[in-house]
This record gives C-alpha cells, structure tokens and sequence, in this order.
C-alpha cells in the first residue's frame, strides 16, 4: 500500500534520513523504532507531506505523492496524528472531530453523527461537549486519534501516540488499534519508544538508526537482532 | 471574519475607503446609482483582497506580519489617492446631495433616520450571515486553521483556499460599509476613511466584546460607541470639550478588557448565564 524508495533528507548538513526503504502491505499494522533523534518523525513527516525528500519516492497504492501538500496527502488518503499533540484548543471535542469529518462529508449534521460514532470508539463520548483544551494528556492523545480517524484514511499514522499513557490506558489504545485493523482492514504505521504496544501490536518492525534502517522484521526477531540490541535495546538495557 | 480565521487584519479601512470610492466615483463621474454601485464596489474590494491575501498567503505571511502588510496597504492606498485628482485628490470628493427630507430608498437619500434603519438591517444581516458561516463547513475549517493551522492542514484543510474566501467574505461585507459611508457623508477625504484609526476602531469592537463569538462585536460596538459618545455627551453638557477624549476612553477599556476579560466581554457574560458563545 505504502512504498518508500530510498528516501534521504538533510537539514543544513545533518543528515536526518539516509537511503530509507520500506513496505507497507495492505492491511497490515507496522512499526518503526528508533533511538531519539534516528529520524523516525522525519520519515513521517515526508509521507504525511509536511516536506518533500531531497532525493527518493513516496509511493501510495502505486501513485507518486512526491511534492503533496499535507490536505493533499490526507485526500489521498493517508490520516496522521502528531507527537506534539495539536488540539483546537478553543473547540469542543466533538468539533475537533468535525472538522477532521468534514474531509468525507460536507454536510455538518452528518459529520456530527458520524463525529459522535468515533468518539465512543475512543471512548471519549462523554467529553464531547468539553472544550478540548480542558482534556488530559493521554484524552489529547485519543482525541489526536479520533480527529484522524474521521477523515476515514486507509493508512494511518501514528508518531507516539502511546507516549504518556499508563500502561492500562496503553492496552485500551492497542485493542482500538487492534479493531480497526480487524474490522475495517485499515493500515497502520506507528512510531513508538513504548515497546510493550510495539510487540502488542506490530506484525512488522523496521528498526532506524542515525537516519538509515539497519533491521527489519516480525517483533521476536527484532528484539534478538544483534545490531538492533546493541545500538538500541541494549542502550535501555542499561539504565 | 477575521475573528474565526484569526488573521488579524489593522488595514479593513482599505476596504471601506476604496468601497466608498468606488461607488462615489461611479456616482460622481458616470452618474450610476448606489445600488449598482455597491455590487461594482464589492466586486472591486473582494478583488482587492484577493490580491492581498493572494500575496500574503503565497508567500507564507501570518500573524503580526500579515497585520504589517494590511497597515501598509491601506498606507500606501491612502497616499496614492492623495495623488489621485480624478477622485479629487486630497481636497476630497464631493457627492451632489439632491434632498434630505423625504426617503428615496431608489438613490438612497433621505433624512438619517433612513440611514439609522439601513445600518440596523444591515446589523442584522451581518449577524445572520456569521450565524451561519459559523455553523457551516467554512466556519469549522476558518476555526480550525485560527487555532492551528499545520493540524488543520493536516486533517485536509486546503488553509490557502479557505483563507482565501475568508478575505473575500469580510472584504464584501466592510465594502458594504464603505459604500454607506460615501452616500451618507457624500464626501470623501484619502486622508479621513484610509486612516488607521478606522481600521483600529473596525477591529477594536470584536476585540473587545469576544473576538470569533457572533455577539462580542455587536456588544463590543455598542460599548464603545454608547459609553464613548456618552463620554463626550456628558462631558459638553458639563462645558468641557476636551479633544481626543474619545481615543482616551478607547484605550482605558481596551486596558481594562485585556486585563480582566482576555477573551473579551461576551464570553465573560456568556459564562455567567451558562450559554453557549
């Protein structure tokens, strides 16, 4: 569904990505983890369209999406959230959600009801009046969610959605991830530090190191790859 | 308008100036009434906008600068009429004024009650039309780009296009105003209607009564005017004429908002009666 072809980008100098390549089947959910700063929101960044790659392809369901604005990204079909989560501070929940289902249906009645459909999915329904900057993190997190799942994408990607959660509230975010890909074949690509929900999750893992993807695989693998354990895992194993 | 896309915008005088112009010179050198007038004129200021916010979306300019770049343009409109002669330059133009007494609602001329009751229409149908702005798709995406514009992209907002008819909309409806201005006064000064001063007091309203709410500006408006000309009112009746008193008292409320209600008047009073801004 998703290739990235040898995509590289440097900022002045400092190069963030280097000669990336990966697949995404149709349906499958995937990871791609990372020490900070290997470049794992720049790759994001590029398929969502914030910037263009200095040198490779980004193809979508076969169709170049090189050079994309990031509303033309979304129209072909590709949801985000953001790591630093960007709430409509002064809107309510609900009309977060909204403005995301506005995308697939232009009637404001019909985005409501189909709005208020993925907030109980999230299980943020009885905030949906609250103005979304009274929301707590890990909610802001759903909420970053909910707002990309409305605009009905078949590749969604997530940049540290986990991030902050406690545990159980992290297993209730797998299992909502878990659903859609069940019941709705969509297609997931996350980047997380938080390995319980990369093993819970993931059916494939890439694995970036100072911008160049040094491993790649199912999750037991990758944990036992010797060059993963030593620039990553084995940093953590550490502490 | 500006309100619910959160451009900020100190140069709306542009709008009423060159409104006012239009229709007065259709007026004065072809003798085309204020009812075709006013649909020249808007056309003339939506095109105008357009080519402004065209430039300053293109190029990525937001917040304190598109302000900057609003001020100059309506700077640089308001010198470049003072060397206009065709429209009179910087002595003014003047409308031949035909009566006063009775209403002609035809070539709009009539005593100022007639004025008072078009300006109260015309209230209302700002109003109505921000009603529904607000809860149309338009007024979800101009709201979500006000508050984060890189999300609001992000979710499929093309934010150039719908910036874009954000200009054309509040450039239409402070035309309006324009026009109104130059078949009531029936004369025009570049040096009077580009001024800062009137796109400070445009802004000044909304500001103060709740910026993005629909009932903020009217409140706001209606606070500054009344207590203003009140001020002054009051002021003669006790023998004082003090110059400036107005601008004095703008700037004590606008203090005295930004200190204890930030988000303006209505949102405070809507808070208390537990409704819905």
């Amino acid at each position: 569904m998703l290739e990235v072809r040898n995509i590289s980008k440097s900022f002045r100098g400092l190069q963030a990505v280097r000669d990336a390549s990966f697949q995404i089947p149709a349906g499958s959910i995937n990871a791609l983890i990372g020490p900070n700063g290997a470049g794992k929101t720049t790759i994001f960044n590029m398929i969502a369209g914030v910037f263009a790659p200095d040198s490779g392809q980004i193809l979508f369901q076969g169709m170049s999406i090189h050079g994309f604005r990031p509303d033309q990204v979304c129209a072909a079909g590709i949801g985000r959230t953001f790591q630093l989560v960007k709430p409509f501070a002064g809107l309510s929940v609900l009309d977060n959600v909204v403005v995301g289902a506005l995308r697939r249906s232009s009637n404001v009645s019909e985005a409501k009801v189909f709005s208020a459909a993925i907030l109980r999915k999230l299980g943020l329904e009885a905030k949906a009046a609250l103005p979304a900057s009274s929301l707590t993190l890990p909610d802001r997190k759903r909420l970053e969610v909910a707002r990309a799942l409305a605009t009905r994408p078949r590749l969604l990607l997530l940049d540290e959605v986990m991030a902050g959660l406690r545990p159980t509230e992290c297993d209730q975010m797998v299992e909502v991830f878990r659903d859609l890909n069940r019941a709705e074949g969509l297609t997931i690509l996350l980047i997380e530090h938080v390995m319980r929900a990369v093993m819970a999750l993931a059916q494939h893992v890439g694995v970036l190191h100072h911008g160049e993807v040094i491993a790649r695989g199912a999750p037991a693998q990758i944990v036992r790859d010797p060059a993963v354990l030593e620039c990553y895992l084995g940093e953590e194993t550490e502490v | 308008m500006m309100g619910f896309a959160g451009q900020l915008s100190l140069g709306h005088s542009l709008y009423v100036g060159v409104g006012a112009y239009a229709a007065g010179a259709l007026f004065f050198h072809y003798g085309i009434g204020p009812w075709a007038g006013l649909w020249l004129a808007m056309l003339f200021c939506v095109a105008l906008g357009l080519a402004i916010g065209f430039l300053a979306f293109r190029f990525g300019i937001s917040g304190v600068y598109f302000a900057l770049l609003t001020i100059a343009f309506a700077e640089f409109t308001r010198i470049g009429f003072d060397h206009l002669d065709w429209l009179g330059g910087p002595g003014g133009m003047f409308l031949k004024v035909a009566q006063r007494d009775t209403w002609d609602i035809a070539n709009w001329r009539g005593p100022p009650l007639m004025y008072y009751y078009a300006m109260l229409f015309l209230t209302a149908g700002a109003f109505l039309l921000c009603f529904f702005l607000l809860r149309s798709r338009a007024g979800y995406y101009w709201q979500a780009i006000r508050e984060d514009e890189e999300a609001a992209q992000a979710l499929g907002i093309n934010t150039f296009r719908w910036k874009m008819l954000a200009v054309a909309v509040s450039s239409a409806m402070t035309s309006i105003s324009g026009v109104f201005f130059a078949f009531y006064y029936n004369n025009l000064f570049p040096e009077q209607i580009f001024h800062i001063s009137r796109s400070i007091e445009i802004i000044l309203g909304p500001v103060i009564g709740g910026i993005g709410t629909l009932f903020g500006p009217v409140l706001g408006a209606a606070v500054l005017t009344l207590l203003s000309d009140g001020i002054t009112e009051l002021l003669a009746a006790l023998g004082w004429e003090i110059p400036g008193i107005k601008q004095v008292f703008y700037g004590l409320v606008l203090l005295l908002v930004v200190m204890f209600l930030p988000h303006g008047i209505w949102p405070a009073i809507a808070k208390k009666l537990k409704i819905h801004a």
